[in-house]
């Protein structure tokens, strides 16, 4: 028998070691590491869910590996590598099923979340015929998992609510989607393009409307700029009605007004911006950057669109999460071998903890929130 | 730009080119310059090919695959400068200079 370690899971959280295929296990009230769980493969693009009693968390890895963590034991519980090259997962509503997307080969893969078999291999062949990557991967209310293809351009979307799976396909929905997000109350699902301007849209209360090109101003333009590295959407950046989103390649996080689907305006930010979130309080908006501008940190006003204030860590800032209630932030560090922890109020450093190669930070609080 | 350095003159560039590999790993940067780029392969490049190489969003950069596509160190120096426009690949000019460029195109030719 594993040891067991009853803290409640509600004030745990888990820190992606990007480098070692470790995760460490944190505690965000106390803000100290409080151990570090071994033999997770490469997980340098790794996410993590958790299983709606706090207890579990399945850590999606890169190269294709889904590991189910159990907090308590401070442990793998157990281990599947269910594909060539992972990039993301989700949790289903009820909490039963663990979705898996993939690049290599393709498609999504569905398994059980206490037994981690496998209950539904689903290739993306897209219109083209063509096997295509997958990206956007996330739950919906329903039983519904919704994700992207990013070669063929199209959004799938598969219910699980009538026990056998039913797959949705919307086609031509834009060019090369790269990461999606859903809105917090599950309602919208909207897809980044990078092969051309605009996002897609698509309402989960209405899917026989079919997609919606929005924004159809907005993107990379005329003038296309590199881009260092792909930006992330996530349910973070929805704040009230606006909605908060990384430009492609532009120095800019456009606001969306989501009543309208209207453009409200775009704030200039130090560079390309990475992840854009929203507080849980959805009064600041936290932007990183990519390379070589990593190592910035930006706040903003989700008011006023004003700059709060300009924080620069250190070089490889690539992750940053909220306390639940948002006191606090936590932001991976990745070249310092660091995560630092400030005050939301005044930006003060509170902690600072030693964590190999920081990479995504996952707090269980996460286990009640759609679309994470 | 912290990163952009230039170690090595054009005209000398233009001779390692047509001397290969060889003489290339004896003119690389120095051993701090290859350590940082080891690491912006590593993580940066990894951010799309994959921490390993084995590929993402990117294609994979393993050198059996890329001697089988029939890759050089001039063909990949020329990706990496320019981009591939298109894909997501974007063109690393601008960041490094044309010796780093050369040093990460030689590093995955190599088998390690």
């Amino acid at each position: 028998m594993s040891k067991e370690y009853w803290l409640p899971t509600g004030d745990l959280g888990i820190v992606i070691e990007r480098a070692d295929g470790r995760v460490a296990l944190v505690n965000t009230t106390d803000r100290e590491k409080l151990a570090v769980i071994d033999g997770l493969g490469d997980l340098s693009h790794a996410s993590a869910v958790f299983s709606r009693d706090e207890r579990y968390a399945y850590i999606f890895g890169r190269d294709g590996g889904l590991t189910k963590i159990d907090l308590i034991t401070r442990a793998i519980d157990r281990r599947v590598v269910q594909s060539g090259n992972s990039i993301g997962g989700a949790i289903s509503q009820d909490g039963s099923l663990v979705a898996v997307s993939n690049y290599t080969p393709g498609g999504v893969q569905v398994f059980n979340s206490d037994t981690l078999e496998r209950v539904l291999d689903l290739p993306a062949i897209g219109k083209d015929g063509k096997a295509s990557k997958t990206v956007g991967l996330v739950d919906a209310p329903g039983n519904r998992f919704v994700f992207s293809l990013f070669d063929s351009g199209e959004i799938w979307l598969v219910d699980f609510s009538k026990g056998e799976p039913v797959v949705t396909k919307f086609e031509d929905i834009g060019k090369q989607p790269y990461d999606a997000l859903i809105t917090p109350d599950g309602r919208y699902y909207i897809a980044g393009l990078f092969g051309e301007d605009g996002l897609a849209l698509l309402d989960l209360w209405h899917p026989e409307q079919g997609v919606k090109h929005i924004l159809p101003n907005y993107g990379r333009g005329e003038q296309r700029m590199p881009v260092y590295k792909m930006p992330h959407l996530e349910g973070w950046a929805v704040a009230g009605n606006k909605a908060f989103i990384p430009a492609v390649g532009r120095h800019e996080v456009l606001v969306v007004d989501m009543n309208t689907w209207q453009e409200l305006d775009r704030i200039p930010v130090h560079s390309q911006p990475v992840f854009v979130m929203a507080s849980p309080d959805s009064r600041q908006i936290w932007v990183n950057f990519a390379f070589p501008e990593n190592k910035h940190l930006q706040v903003i006003d989700a008011g006023s669109h004003k700059h709060l204030t300009h924080l620069q860590p250190g070089e490889g800032v690539l992750h940053m999460e909220f306390t639940p209630r948002g006191e606090a932030v936590w932001v991976s560090v990745r070249n310092k071998n660091e995560v630092h922890v400030y005050n939301t109020q005044n930006f003060e450093k509170l902690a600072s903890l030693p964590v190999a190669s920081p990479s995504g930070i996952f707090f269980t609080a996460r286990a009640h929130r759609i679309g994470l | 730009m912290v990163l952009k350095q230039t170690l090595i003159p054009i005209a000398l560039v233009g001779l390692l080119m047509q001397a290969g590999t060889e003489a290339w790993a004896q003119e690389s940067p120095a051993q701090p310059r290859q350590q940082q780029l080891d690491y912006l392969l590593k993580h940066d490049c990894g951010s799309c090919h994959g921490m390993t190489l084995q590929g993402g969003l990117g294609p994979s950069l393993l050198p059996n695959l890329l001697q089988q596509k029939g890759h050089t160190v001039d063909s990949l120096s020329l990706i990496i400068s320019k981009g591939v426009p298109g894909t997501a690949m974007p063109p690393w000019g601008p960041i490094l200079a044309d010796d780093d460029i050369r040093w990460i195109a030689n590093q995955l030719l190599q088998s390690k």
